[in-house]
Parts: C-alpha cells; structure tokens; sequence
C-alpha cells in the first residue's frame, strides 16, 4: 500500500485554497533555511574582516574608534607613552603602533581616496608581518631601507579600486602629491580593509603627514599566548593607571580576535534566536493550517472514506492514508520555502560579499536542507493526526452515503 | 414467513436481526427481526420499496453495518462480535461491493481503482497488477485502463466497479441498485455478468426495487416491508 502515491494524487487534485494555507510553514521555513544560511556566512565573513587569522593578537584602540577606519575622532587617542609602556608589560611580547590615515590616490590620469597604514622598521616589521600574514602576491614586501616605495592591497593589482587599471610591481603611484614605486601585491586577504590599503614605511607617512604622534590601534603580541587573557588585563590595568580612568569608565578597549568573534557571534546569535521565534510562530500558525485544510479534506472525502472501506480498508490504513497526506502537504510547504531559503541565503552571501568586499562561499548545508524537509514533513503529520484519526473513525454506511 | 432453505447449507445467515437508529425522540426499525438463510452460490434478490430497509439490510450482510440486535453469520463465522478492523478485512477478503452510484475514487485511475482493494489487502505488486489486467481484458476495459473515472461513461464506470469488486476473488458480491444509474440496455449488460459470475459458483445478492429484474434474474427473491420479510419467492431458472 503506497500511501505517498495516494497522497500524491489527492493534493494533486487539491485547489489554490489548500496551498495557501501552505504559508505558514513555508515562511517558516524559508526564515530559518536562509537565515542559518546567511548567518554562517556573516560568521565567516566577520572572521576574514579580521584579516589576521592569528588567534593570540590583542588589539587596543582608543575611546571612539570606529571599527577599523581612520583615528580622527579619537576623543582620547593613544600615545607614544601608551605604547611604550605596554612594551614594557612582561607579559607581552611585542607592541606595534599602527596608524591608518586617509589619502589622495592618483594613478592613470585618476584619482581616488584611499588608506594608506604603517609598517614599523626593525624586529616590529617582522613581527607586524608575522601578525598580519603578509605574503606578496607579486612582487616583495617592504624593506627598512625602502624609501619613497609601497605595498599595495590586493584590490589595486585586481582592478577594484577605480583606478581604471591594474597596478604591478614597477608602476610610479601619486599618493599625496608625492610619486611611490610599487614594490609588491599584498596576497588577497579577503577583507576589505586589508586589500584596498597601502602599506608605507612609518617614515614615509611621516614625511606626507608629519611625525606620529598618536596611534590609531597598538597590535600586542603575548609573550606566551596561552596567557592572553592575563596579558589583556595587564594592559588594561595599566591603561587604567596612565589615563587615570577606573573600571567601567576606560576609554580605550583591548580586545582579542576571539572576544571580538565572540561578541559578534553572540549578537548573530541573539537575531538568529530571534528569527527562530518568528519561524516557530509561522510554523504553528501553518500547523493550524494544515489542521484546517485536513479536517475539512476529511469532510469533503467523506464517501471516500466510505467506499475505502467497504472494499476493506481499516481504521488504521484510513489513518495512514491521511496522516501521510497531511505530512506530504507539510513536505510541499517545506520545500518551497527551502528552495526560497537557500536562494535567498546564496545572494544574500553574494551581496554580502560586494558590500564589504569578502569573498565568502555561500555555504548551502545538505543537513539544514535534510532536517528542514524532514522537519516539514513531519510538523504536517503532526497536524495531521486529529484529521486522520477522524477519519479513520468514520462509520462506513454513513460515511457511503457523503 | 416461508423457510424452504436448509439451514445448514446457509452460507450467508441473518438471525434474527435488527437495526434500529435514534432520529432524535423516536426510534426508526430499520431493519426488525429480519431471518435470512443464503446458500452458496445462489443469486438473491432483495426486494421492496423505498424505506423498506433493503439497503440496510445489504450493509448489514455485508459487514458495513453492525446490527443493533441478532446474529450475522458468514460461512459459520459470526461476524456480529468481529471488531472494526476485523470486518474490515472480512468485506475485503470476501465480499465484492458494487453500487448505484459506482463509487469509483476520482483521484485513482481505472487501472488504480480496480488495484486498490488487492494493494488494502497487501498483494504484492506484481501480482495485483497482472491480476488488475487480467480482470480489465475481461470486462472489455483494458484500453480505458489510465482513464480516470470522470472520463468514461457510466456503464464503463459501473464495470470497473465490477472489476473492482472482483479483484479479491470474493466468494460473494453484494450489488445494491447496480442497474439504477444506467439505461435499460447497459443495466442488462451488467445483470448478465453478474449472472456469469454466479455460474462460476459466486453468491449474488443485489439490491433492487424493479419486480422485472428480479424475477429475470434472481434465483431467490425476498420481499420486504417496513423492515421485515413479507415473503420469499423461488425462481425457476433454466
């Protein structure tokens, strides 16, 4: 006894007015297929914004820093002093003062606004390529006998950056008024900060922009990166004594990749929460939906249940027959907001990706997509079972007569 | 009340039966104090009037309905004590339905709805299907076998009802008003197959209200009134 065929051919025969009640579970669906969809991806695409995969950083910017971008409108930015004083932590390693300034780009007869950030000279160079992963894509990196030269972001050799076209390792760029050789092609990093900066000796952004005196962000390397969180609370501890500011009021953060992830996470978290409400409610009003469409099924297949059973139906064969049609309906509406899901959760990566310039792959999970239908089908069932116990127990000679 | 049957041939027995339905205050005898011994094979004619009671007294032989008094045996089993499930697979295994209204499922295909009762009764696949065949070449609708009921006529509709009746090889088929729904010339044609059907040795009991037919057909005619047997007429057959 086939019962998905029967089934097959009786929602076949069913009007538009079964379908919508559909919606429900539909939407539902849909809601959580792309938001899981989209959230693994933002997930990933925050990660890679980070543009270092180094787990035992600490970054530590001033009070109003917006994330990433430009110093200017630091209310209390941080200084040399800061800098070396968190040197001198003996929990940490190393200390790198980095600066992002902004800049006219001038490169084929046009011209753009751009970053340009610091590389230290000495050991800090090392470190702060060991920090960032630089790998040249073209070219070398920097040197500290490199003077009037640059690295740039991968953006500037792909073409993305509105220079009207690519940038190698050789060609003369005008940043500032000043003429730059190109040295290298930082690697694509696959963020958008680190592929669409220049990166100059911290003598050149001197002579463009004057002597550094205050620091965007300072990146610490723990002496033993086991130890981070203890080496996050020296600098804070010590902050907290050279600005003079007491617990709760600093103005400067420390923040480890991972804390930073995490606390991204957790708001992704608190919207995934959210949206999974929202699915749960939709599903409930689309279970009572299906209950609806089944129950009046049962009604209007009345004499059909009377026919099945004079030619020997049971009870239970009744039920099946029901329940697994009230199940397959479920399956429909599923599937539908799956494939919506999914479409929106791959263009929604896509987008994502030219929005910030990430080049995440849309991940379409086959389990989300396995447990969202069988999840469906089996919330159909569910709302199934009153219907097709209905049915089953309708008494045959008055179920015959309709 | 004439009883010229002997009782322990009876393959079919109603034992003092009745059916009785609560319609609000009063109660309605359906069916009241009905005796009825079929024997195998025979070809039986329930007659009367509408109101009568003839068609329950049908749902009632064919286990549709349970009796509010009395004993239903079929082949010396009583299946007046047989729960739901238990009848349900009695009417499948041994009793083929065949309606006025046909009562063909929409939604299946001939072809589907001459399966369906061999498939209730888990026959494997390829078996049903080549028996399904085997009974459509014999009712001349082998080439209707993908139609849907909506798409053929009613004499066709009424013999995949026959077809369908027959896919569980029954011992008997019970008929009420099969000719009702069809001109005069198809009703005829659907009587002679029943009446081939019995000559392989099936036991017939149909359901009808035309004097004529009955005569012309059954080998035994009960006639009822308000619920009980006025009498019992014998036809000779040739």
């Amino acid at each position: 006894m086939n019962y998905f065929i029967l089934a097959y051919r009786n929602l076949r025969k069913k009007g538009i007015r079964s379908y919508l009640t559909l919606l429900g579970i539909c939407i539902g669906i849909f809601a959580v297929v792309s938001l899981i969809t989209l959230s693994n991806g933002l997930k990933l695409a925050v990660g890679s914004q980070f543009g270092v995969s180094s787990t035992e950083l600490i970054t530590v910017e001033g009070a109003g820093n917006g994330f990433g971008h430009p110093g200017s409108g630091q209310v209390n930015p941080l200084t040399q002093r800061d800098l070396q004083e968190i040197e001198k932590l003996s929990s940490v390693k190393a200390a790198v003062g980095r600066v992002i300034v902004a800049g006219k780009i001038e490169f084929n007869n046009k011209v753009v606004f751009g970053y340009a950030t610091n590389i230290p000279s000495g050991k800090d160079r090392d470190i702060l390529y060991q920090q960032i992963e630089a790998k040249t894509a073209v070219g070398r990196l920097l040197k500290d006998s490199d003077s009037g030269k640059i690295l740039l972001g991968y953006n500037f050799y792909a073409n993305k950056v509105g220079l009207g076209r690519e940038i190698v390792p050789g060609n003369k760029v005008n940043i500032q008024g000043r003429d730059f050789e190109v040295v290298g092609i930082v690697e694509k990093k696959g963020s958008f900060i680190f592929d669409n900066i220049v990166f100059m000796n911290e003598r050149d952004i001197e002579s463009l922009y004057g002597s550094i005196e205050e620091w965007d962000f300072i990146n610490v390397l723990p002496r033993d990166k086991k130890e981070i969180d203890k080496t996050k609370e020296d600098i804070e501890k010590l902050l907290r004594r050279l600005r003079d500011v007491k617990v709760g009021e600093e103005d400067f953060t420390v923040s480890t990749p991972e804390a930073s992830l995490e606390q991204v996470n957790s708001i992704l978290n608190a919207i995934t929460i959210f949206i999974i409400i929202v699915a749960s409610i939709s599903i409930f009003v689309g279970a009572i939906g299906i209950i609806n469409t089944m129950t009046t099924s049962v009604l209007e297949r009345r004499k059909e249940i009377g026919i099945m059973k004079a030619i020997g139906a049971t009870n239970r064969q009744i039920f099946m027959q029901f329940f697994i049609e009230s199940g397959v309906l479920g399956l429909i509406g599923g599937a539908i907001g799956v494939i919506f899901g999914v479409v929106l959760g791959y263009f929604g990566i896509i987008g994502i990706n030219n929005f910030i310039g990430a080049e995440i792959q849309p991940q379409i999970s086959i389990y989300l997509i396995f447990f969202a239908l069988l999840g469906s089908f089996l919330i159909g069932a569910i709302a199934g079972i009153l219907p097709a116990m209905r049915a089953a127990k309708q008494n045959p000679v008055e179920a015959l007569r309709g | 009340m004439k009883k010229e049957i002997d009782s322990d041939k009876a393959f079919i027995r109603l034992n003092n039966v009745a059916k009785y339905y609560e319609m609000g205050e009063s109660v309605v005898k359906a069916v009241d104090g009905v005796s009825i011994d079929i024997k195998r094979g025979d070809f039986v004619a329930v007659m009367g009037p509408s109101g009568s009671g003839k068609s329950t007294a049908m749902n009632l032989v064919g286990s549709l309905d349970m009796p509010t008094k009395g004993h239903i045996f079929l082949d010396g089993e009583d299946i007046s004590s047989l729960n739901e499930s238990e009848l349900a697979q009695v009417r499948g295994k041994n009793i083929g339905f065949i309606f006025q209204q046909f009562n063909l499922i929409p939604t299946l295909t001939v072809f589907e709805n001459v399966v369906l009762p061999m498939a209730l009764q888990g026959v494997p696949q390829y078996e049903r299907e080549e028996k399904a065949e085997k009974i459509l070449r014999r009712l001349d609708l082998l080439d209707r076998r993908e139609h849907y009921p909506n798409q053929i006529s009613g004499g066709q509709q009424q013999r995949v009802a026959i077809a369908r009746a027959l896919a569980n090889d029954p011992e008997v088929i019970l008929a009420d008003e099969p000719t009702g729904n069809l001109d005069t010339k198809t009703g005829l044609k659907v009587m002679d197959f029943l009446t081939e059907l019995n000559k392989e040795g099936r036991t017939i009991v149909f359901v009808t209200h035309s004097p004529e037919l009955a005569k012309k057909y059954a080998h035994t005619i009960y006639w009822l009134k308000d619920g009980k047997i006025e009498r019992v007429t014998k036809e000779r057959k040739k």
